[in-house]
């Protein structure tokens, strides 16, 4: 991977964090924390934005044209900030997603590591800034399976 | 519930969690919430093609539920920042154990913050996860 993919952004789309999603993933992580499930604002848990992958197609993706060899790309880091917490039920997101950097390290066992981070923007209907999800991919100079 | 600034020391421990053994059906139930449906996490056939014994385990799922141990103690509302790093692959029969502690206090603004160093560890005593938090305190 080079860097001639850094500020590539997916179409902006649509996300609605949903009361009944929200109680499906805090079930499917294991939480028994009532803010999740109570009736009135429940709070969405801190990976949940992971779920956007229901509201993206192709073009909202920052990597659509770009050609990937998955067998050498792994899921390296994943991190959520939520200026004011995390959105609760009910609230309308607006999400852009946007390649921001690439690097290269060398491997512990030789070969050069290519990383690549890209950042999803959350806003709310006012355009305030609610959350960003940053994930890192790493691509090996050789395939990740077998070994 | 959510604790203050002052009952918070750097070294307080997150209550550590230890999770039953991983199963396949908890990856399926995790793929279906997230809507991640690659199939190295549930379909042997496959993931052995890929050159796996078996699938392994979603590192999101035990990110989340790691997510989910520290807002139980501090607040689900509260965390401002949740990162992980992805260490070594954990796989079916494994038994998990999430852990962390508070690494520093802070204030920002005037608000009170404690950032979170965590940690998944498998039964061998591997790192699976990696993981930091950053928590709004109330004061």
């Amino acid at each position: 991977m080079d860097d001639s993919i850094v500020g590539r952004t997916g179409k902006p789309f649509r996300m609605v964090v949903e009361e009944g999603k929200v109680h499906e993933f805090a079930r499917a992580t294991k939480s028994k924390d009532p803010a999740h499930y109570r009736e009135k604002d429940p709070v969405s848990p801190a990976t949940f934005l992971q779920a956007a992958a229901f509201w993206q197609n192709p073009d909202n993706s920052p990597w659509q044209g770009v050609s990937l060899n998955f067998e050498r790309i792994l899921h390296g880091e994943q991190e959520f900030v939520f200026p004011d917490g995390p959105p609760v039920a009910g609230t309308e997101l607006t999400a852009v997603a946007r390649i921001d950097k690439v690097y290269q390290k060398e491997g512990k066992r030789g070969g050069t590591m290519s990383f690549t981070e890209a950042v999803t923007e959350f806003r709310d209907k006012s355009g305030k800034l609610v959350a960003e999800s940053w994930g890192t991919s790493i691509e090996t100079s050789k395939p990740t399976g077998a070994g | 519930m959510a604790k203050t600034a002052q009952q918070l020391e750097v070294g307080t421990e997150v209550p550590t969690f230890v999770d039953d053994p991983l199963t396949l059906t908890e990856f399926v139930r995790y793929q279906g919430a997230s809507g991640d449906m690659n199939p190295i996490h549930h379909d042997t056939e496959f993931a052995q093609r890929s050159g796996y014994p078996t699938p392994f385990a979603v590192g999101m799922r035990q990110a989340g539920i790691l997510a989910n141990v520290v807002t139980a103690w501090l607040g689900a509302e509260n965390i401002r920042r949740f990162k992980v790093q992805f260490r070594e692959q954990a796989w079916p029969g494994d038994v998990l154990t999430y852990e962390g502690r508070v690494a520093n206090l802070r204030e920002e603004g005037g608000q009170p913050l404690a950032d979170l160093e965590l940690a998944v560890t498998r039964q061998t005593g591997g790192v699976h996860l990696l993981g930091w938090a950053t928590f709004a305190l109330p004061s």
